[in-house]
């Protein structure tokens, strides 16, 4: 109940407080403080208190700090996702360091102040026993106090009172422990604060379901899967017709797409019109693949109309026949152009210049069908 | 005039004793508001109503209510962002770098001045928000693992800006809040009221002023001092990036970044002085906010001023010298194309005025002063409006030419941000100590022990 803390003493001139912290450390007491209400210089030389070892807090975790920006980042961008951003390399160094900075800046700083509090002066510590006393109130204002602990090796009430009385300390009084502070029980096992723990814990929940499962879903939030556009093939009462895809404007031509004069004419498409292109190695290449893809399902690799749709489909005459190879090359990319018979038209899927690539490729595989002596 | 430079003059005037500091600190947090007081926060009140109004239907009909259009995708909301952004530079030039040069006059306006940087980066974050359009996800600014797997990019300024403003809000707010535990402390052991008991308790953390911890406390005010003053550059560097590393004519340039700095510290120094010459007055704080504090912050308004004024005519002498048509182009274009106005409140409010300065007198002249901090704010607000507006609304291609308006919704979000910041500073007047009650004992004539007749630092 009535334990004693500390006896403490006051003094009115920073000169003097120097000199009392002096006489303590003179004395052998270890167990003492003093409490000024601001910091008075030549206190730390005067307690003889070691260099504070902050530094090297921060320090060390500004390092972490930086070494977990750069291996976040380099991690993210190089092995979760890797994105070409701006022809950049995956890992630029220099455009990462800004972030590299303030993640260094931010957990230096924050971490550092938490670790004073919180390690270093063990606070909050609102039930010291110095709190609510005269003394506190005078050292938080204008005085400055000691105090010399009971637990210190050397202490004794008498002596401790006449070292105050020598170094003429003022308003030497006792402190003693009260009821709470000598009552150890954690307070975080009370019935009281586990209650609160459990509705805090229900509310959140409740909050976060809202939130996220109906909040979200309110006006004005909206998110871009669900604001209003016009989807292809869809009912849409913008326009008089309620179509929501749109033709052409008459009389216009989308870029790129060059009306084909020849539609029912094929054997003036085989007169006028003449391959543009020289067939070359990579002319060959393209038209290879461009015929693979499209015309060797039906025609086959080879032209013979042996191919894997064989049995399934009409087998489309030969390629490499006389009639054929007498066409000229506007004849043929008339049909790829146009389509005959049962042969569909494939001006969608090819563009001009792989029409004319796969005419010169089926030129190159008639020649190889009907390899001469000279070839 | 014969002054000793050998002993330092104390900051403070006259030698007030440590009790009536502590009386006249908390006297504006233990005695209930007058009615001057009342009509100040009815009126940013109104303001901070007409701008949660415009952000309403900014969120509720979308970016549409705003001026913005094709070019000028960056219109009010960037630059509001950049003007409060620059406007908190001053606080933590003030607590940061004055700390670090050991310049004493700072202990009576830092804690003041970094109250004002907080509520100018929350002022200031409350627009690139808003200016995303969907102001319910900026969950996604900040790297996450998420269902998308997707990240952000780190490569882009936008990016870097995230994280340059969150962290000098959250160390802004550390060092302000170091700085007042001890203070709170002091409150806690004066006030009579229970519940103010309780609350100063709680965020005093149970401070005893210590030795024993006003050691390691000093250490971390440097450390924090020491981070700050390379962050409080870096951000309005980040800011100037997202100028700087796009291609467009007008923003394309190094000088971007110290240009950005030096004229957030002006701005910010304007809003400080401004703000402090009625604190002062109001709460009879002459003889610790000293009319050489002001004069020196005056003084500070000038430097910046003339290094925002180089850096505006050097941009024009680079644009001449680049050779590159469309450079020149844009910088003929500010000074006298359609935005020519803006350009000539711009530099005659930045660059001429403040060259007043020079004059001791003015320096000196509360009522001079304060019209001229205000004209500063007025030039940089259109600084960053130049810069924004005639850079896009010309850029290369003249056929995407635009002319660029501000709507109503645009001018009442605007006047909403002064009427969030003053309405926060008020509360702050009236629930905090505006003033360092320790630090400015700390440096009141004979706080500290003279032992060898040398001023000891």
């Amino acid at each position: 109940m009535s334990k004693l803390y500390a006896i403490t003493g006051l003094f009115d001139k920073p000169e003097d407080i120097i000199q009392a912290a002096k006489a303590a450390v003179k004395t052998g007491y270890t167990k003492y403080d003093v409490n000024t209400p601001y910091p008075v210089h030549g206190m730390d030389d005067a307690m003889k208190l070691p260099p504070s070892k902050l530094g090297y807090v921060a320090l060390v975790i500004g390092l972490m700090g930086a070494a977990f920006a750069l291996f976040a980042m380099w991690y993210i961008n190089t092995i979760d996702y890797p994105q070409v951003i701006g022809g950049k390399p995956f890992f630029p160094l220099p455009a990462l360091i800004p972030i590299t900075f303030e993640v260094t800046v931010l957990s230096a700083s924050v971490l550092t102040v938490l670790i004073m509090l919180f390690v270093f002066f063990k606070l909050p510590n609102n039930s010291h026993p110095l709190h609510d006393t005269e003394y506190m109130k005078r050292v938080s204002s204008d005085m400055y106090g000691i105090y010399i602990m009971a637990d210190d090796p050397e202490f004794d009430e008498f002596k401790v009172r006449g070292f105050l009385e020598d170094i003429d300390a003022k308003e030497i009084s006792a402190i003693y422990y009260d009821d709470e502070e000598l009552n150890t029980r954690h307070r975080v096992f009370e019935p009281k604060f586990i209650i609160f723990l459990i509705a805090a814990g229900i509310l959140n929940s409740a909050l976060v379901y809202f939130v996220y499962n109906k909040l979200l879903y309110m006006p004005p939030f909206d998110f871009m899967e669900e604001q209003a556009k016009v989807i292809p093939q869809d009912e849409d009462t913008y326009f008089a017709d309620n179509f929501s895809m749109r033709l052409p404007v008459r009389g216009t031509v989308a870029r790129g797409d060059m009306p084909y004069l020849y539609s029912n004419n094929p054997e003036g498409a085989g007169a006028d019109i003449v391959n543009p292109l020289l067939p070359t190695k990579a002319n060959l290449a393209k038209g290879e693949q461009k015929y693979n893809t499209f015309c060797s399902p039906c025609h086959g690799y080879l032209g013979n109309g042996e191919s894997r749709m064989r049995g399934q489909f009409p087998v489309p005459p030969s390629l490499n026949s006389q009639k054929v190879i007498s066409w000229s090359d506007g004849r043929i990319y008339h049909v790829i152009m146009a389509g005959q018979n049962t042969m569909p038209s494939y001006s969608k899927q090819t563009t001009e210049d792989e029409r004319w690539t796969i005419v010169q490729y089926i030129r190159a595989l008639q020649r190889s069908q009907n390899a001469g002596e000279t070839d | 005039m014969s002054v000793d430079h050998t002993q330092e003059v104390s900051v403070v005037e006259g030698q007030p004793s440590f009790r009536s500091i502590d009386d006249l600190i908390s006297k504006p947090l233990e005695t209930k508001p007058d009615r001057n007081f009342f009509i100040a926060i009815s009126i940013t009140g109104t303001m901070l109503l007409i701008g949660v109004i415009c952000v309403a239907l900014t969120v509720w009909f979308g970016i549409g209510t705003w001026g913005n259009n094709q070019p000028v995708g960056w219109g009010f909301g960037i630059v509001n962002f950049v003007f409060w952004v620059g406007i908190g530079h001053a606080g933590t030039l003030i607590s940061a770098i004055l700390f670090l040069f050991r310049q004493k006059w700072r202990t009576g306006i830092a804690r003041f001045a970094e109250g004002m940087t907080i509520f100018a980066v929350m002022t200031a974050g409350l627009f690139p928000l808003l200016h995303v359009g969907r102001p319910w996800l900026p969950i996604y600014l900040i790297p996450h693992p998420n269902q998308h797997g997707v990240w952000t990019n780190f490569i882009s300024p936008l990016v870097w800006d995230v994280f340059a403003v969150s962290t000098y809000f959250t160390v802004s707010l550390v060092f302000w809040y170091i700085g007042l535990i001890p203070d709170l402390a002091t409150l806690r052991d004066r006030t009579v009221g229970k519940i103010k008991k309780m609350i100063y308790s709680v965020f005093s953390l149970g401070w005893r002023h210590s030795n024993r911890h006003w050691q390691h406390y000093e250490m971390m005010y440097l450390i924090l001092a020491g981070f700050a003053t390379p962050l409080v550059l870096s951000v309005h560097t980040i800011v100037s990036f997202d100028f700087a590393v796009s291609i467009m004519p007008g923003w394309h340039t190094t000088i971007f970044p110290p240009y950005f700095v030096a004229g957030a510290v002006f701005s910010g120094f304007a809003m400080v002085q401004n703000v402090l010459i009625f604190v002062r007055r109001i709460f009879n704080y002459e003889h610790i906010i000293t009319l050489d504090t002001l004069e020196k912050m005056n003084k500070i308004i000038l430097v910046t001023g003339s290094m925002v004024g180089y850096a505006y005519i050097m941009e024009f002498f680079i644009a001449w010298y680049s050779g590159n048509p469309v450079e020149q182009f844009v910088f003929v274009n500010r000074v006298f194309g359609p935005y020519s106005w803006a350009y000539w409140i711009m530099f005659s409010c930045n660059v001429i005025f403040p060259q007043l300065f020079w004059v001791k007198k003015i320096r000196r002249s509360i009522p001079i002063m304060f019209i001229l901090g205000v004209l500063v704010n007025v030039g940089m607000w259109f600084e960053r409006f130049v810069i924004v507006v005639t850079s896009l609304t010309r850029d290369y291609l003249p056929s995407s030419w635009d002319h660029y308006a501000p709507t109503l919704v645009d001018l009442g979000i605007l006047l909403g941000s002064f009427g969030l910041f003053f309405t926060l500073l008020l509360l702050f007047i009236r629930t905090l100590p505006v003033i360092s009650i320790s630090e400015v004992k700390a440096v009141i004539h004979g706080a500290q022990p003279h032992h060898t007749g040398v001023y000891h630092e």
